[in-house]
């Protein structure tokens, strides 16, 4: 007999005992499995006595997540979160900035004159790369290397699998995954972390709405732009006392904005381009567990800050010469920096916006850190304001908020233009990283083309229809 | 990732000389021309991922919620002169190839044929984890235990009786606290046994399950399997898998990679199938 009969032999005789036995020779098999592992466990496992024990953990995962307090409690947590991380990134950011910028970059300054450096050189190397670079060091370091730590804390602690407890009816609702809400937390603190995480999705389908939508959850980069000028426009048009309550509360409404559009473009998807059921995952709650905290900050630090960092670095330096270049490049009595402004103008008054802030995204499209800076820049630059910052392609740091109103409002800038802003932070294009990050995770053009145009089409649209409605209504 | 040598005893006592003392030296990703192959296996959650860094000096993020192992993760120590690879499993609940994830674990226990399998279960969470560990067994015979989580078993008042279990599970149990280092020198000197043999397992097999009709089947197929394949370690679990149609284990005894583990040699199509299976899609 030959191997090949043998095998072909043993292979129906055992399709003929599966008739036999029928369909559910599985569920017999896994019922005596548990019935072992019952057996077994009870012979090895003496419990304490638990009758009338107050049981900590299970009261807690009762409370965080109820129907009724899951949701208050999540916003209240990431509320308090981001509040740290914002709050304690000002001290050390001030401090990196007045090293950076007002120490070391005079200091580079001075040395390349007296080493006889052209202007232009000496402009390229310390007032574009080198300035682009500080800037994203000193704003990004600190609130990276407090907000990572702690989220990877509360991960350790055990709370990311009750948010994606409570948030997965609502995902699963729109034909997305429930995991979708941890890709999503991710996405709070970077885009490209985030659509790396979706790898924990099985499902083609569902992984790629997804990596779609994580760019409405605010990256890092986005929240100082956010903050700022919700302070700056917002909060300085109500009385002091609650201005800082105001201004955080806009910029919660637009994160809040954002998981909305998460859920409504998840459902779109779902019903249009990727349909499909949602497919059913089991999330075991795990046991709180103390979290580890050295070791926590220190993974946390070595792994995902300074790989960011590093890669925001590197959009940065050339960001910055560029912007010099252009800021210092004269075509017909004008910069090619002003060239484009003006080219912009028209069509950024449609959209409540204007010239400058649309340069500004398109050159911060490597990074979204540098959309204030590059703003502000430009709008000193078109409005032709003298006496403020460092001169032309300088990225400057200003003091005070007062300050950035005046610019600003000399800009022409009103409350619509703040509003629209920050609503175009929200949904626009992702940044290049981001969408390096898409094409190495999807391996295609066509839904990183997706992922990149649509919420910029959906940006366009919506911020044309805030401007055409509020001027329509005589509100400007 | 760091390369660190360093011993998990002190040694010059009179201990010196004890088999446990033998010096861990963790490997990281450096790996060539290992000795032996230890699997990993356990439910999600457990603390799988902290023992392998445990064991290799490698810094694999941990984190406290299930799924956190996408991807197959290898590493390597060295160990009273005998190099090992670890091959970290994702974390499954059941080894019945439902899920991607359980596929990966299952086809590297059965087609790898690992030297040891140390399968990682919580305390606290005994019943459930046990449920893998009899499928594991099933499987194969070079098997330990590793009684992780201790500790928190220990602040719920929790006792569990590891001799007992290794006496019922026919394989050694080893308890540990894999984030405090707690029985991880224990647990090294075990597997080295069993992997080199010096401890010889009798797992525990079900016998029968609760319908006469499937217990004659399964007989009839593994005396045949056992007839066709001398040697094959776990002839009533191939039988199972077949009444249950898994395709691939129809396709293994089609093409023969079936009849490679009678022999015990360790299948070539095994590691085609897990680099394909390592990138999630």
């Amino acid at each position: 007999m030959t191997a090949n009969t043998t095998a072909s032999d043993l292979l129906n005789t055992a399709r003929r005992l599966r008739q036999e036995v029928g369909e559910n020779s599985h569920d017999h098999l896994t019922e005596a499995l548990f019935a072992e592992a019952a057996r077994i466990t009870d012979r090895a496992v003496t419990h304490p006595d638990t009758r009338s024990r107050f049981d900590l953990e299970r009261t807690i995962d009762r409370l965080v997540t109820s129907r009724r307090w899951g949701f208050p409690i999540m916003l209240l947590l990431l509320t308090a979160v981001f509040w740290i991380t914002i709050e304690g990134a000002n001290v050390p950011s001030r401090m990196l900035s007045s090293l950076l910028l007002d120490t070391v970059h005079p200091a580079l300054n001075d040395l390349g004159a007296s080493l006889g450096m052209p202007w232009w050189m000496s402009g390229v190397l310390f007032d574009g790369a080198y300035l682009s670079m500080a800037w994203v060091v000193s704003v990004m370091l600190p609130p990276m290397a407090i907000f990572f730590p702690l989220f990877t804390l509360l991960e350790d602690f055990g709370y990311l699998p009750r948010v994606a407890f409570n948030l997965d009816r609502l995902f699963s609702s729109t034909g997305a995954h429930g995991k979708q809400a941890l890709t999503m937390t991710m996405g709070f603190g970077c885009n490209a972390a985030g659509v790396i995480a979706t790898r924990v999705i099985d499902s083609p389908r569902e992984r790629l709405i997804a990596i779609i939508t994580n760019n409405f959850a605010i990256c890092n980069g986005r929240w100082p732009t956010l903050i700022l000028i919700s302070s700056v426009f917002l909060g300085s048009s109500v009385p002091a006392a609650a201005a800082g309550l105001i201004s955080a509360a806009a910029v919660v409404s637009i994160a809040v904005l954002g998981v909305l559009l998460t859920f409504a473009v998840s459902w779109f998807l779902s019903k249009t381009w990727l349909k499909g059921e949602s497919s059913v995952f089991s999330l075991e709650l795990p046991p709180y567990r103390p979290p580890r905290i050295l070791q926590t900050i220190y993974t946390s630090i070595i792994d995902r800050t300074a790989i960011v960092l590093y890669r925001a670095v590197m959009m940065a330096v050339p960001a910055g010469i560029l912007i010099w270049t252009l800021s210092n490049i004269t075509l017909a009595d004008q910069s090619l920096a002003e060239h484009m402004v003006g080219f912009l103008d028209g069509f950024g008054w449609l959209l409540g916006l204007n010239g400058v802030i649309l340069v500004a995204y398109i050159l911060a499209i490597p990074a979204n850190e540098i959309v204030i800076p590059t703003i502000l820049m430009l709008t000193v630059l078109t409005a032709g304001l003298t006496g403020v910052g460092a001169g032309a392609g300088v990225m400057f740091e200003l003091d005070s908020n007062t300050a950035v109103k005046d610019i600003l409002s000399a800009g022409g800038w009103t409350a619509l233009t703040a509003v629209n802003l920050m609503l175009f932070s929200l949904i626009h294009n992702p940044c290049s990283t981001t969408i390096m990050t898409i094409y190495n995770e999807t391996k295609s053009v066509k839904w990183t083309a997706v992922a990149t145009l649509l919420p910029l089409i959906m940006g366009l649209t919506i911020t044309l229809t805030t401007a055409t409605i509020t001027r329509l209504m005589g509100w400007v | 990732m760091t390369l660190r040598t360093d011993t998990l005893h002190a040694s010059g006592s009179a201990c010196a000389t004890c088999p446990m003392n033998q010096h861990l030296e963790r490997l990281g990703v450096k790996m060539t021309n290992w000795d032996y192959v230890v699997a990993l296996a356990g439910n999600p959650n457990t603390g799988k991922s902290t023992v392998f860094n445990a064991l290799t000096g490698l810094r694999q993020h941990t984190g406290n919620w299930p799924g956190k192992t996408v991807a197959r993760a290898e590493g390597g120590f060295q160990y009273g002169n005998k190099r090992y690879k670890l091959v970290d499993l994702p974390g499954t609940y059941s080894l019945l190839a439902a899920s991607v994830d359980e596929e990966i674990a299952r086809d590297f226990i059965l087609f790898g044929q690992p030297d040891v399998t140390a399968i990682v279960v919580d305390a606290t969470r005994l019943e459930r984890n046990l449920n893998l560990v009899l499928q594991v067994l099933e499987i194969t015979n070079k098997a330990v235990v590793c009684l992780n989580l201790v500790d928190e078993a220990r602040r719920h008042k929790l006792i569990v009786d590891h001799r007992r279990l290794a006496r019922d599970l026919g394989v050694p149990v080893v308890p540990t606290a894999a984030r405090q280092n707690e029985g991880i020198p224990e647990l090294l000197q075990v597997m080295s046994e069993v992997a080199t043999g010096v401890i010889e397992t009798r797992p525990r097999r079900l016998r029968s399950t609760a319908n006469p009709a499937l217990d004659a089947a399964v007989n009839t197929l593994s005396g045949q399997l056992e007839a066709a394949f001398p040697g094959l370690p776990n002839a009533r679990w191939v039988a199972l898998r077949l009444l249950d149609g898994d395709q691939q284990i129809e396709r293994a005894i089609r093409d023969g990679s079936l009849g490679d583990l009678s022999r015990g040699d360790k299948t070539q199509a095994v590691s085609e199938r897990l680099t394909i299976a390592e990138v999630p899609a």
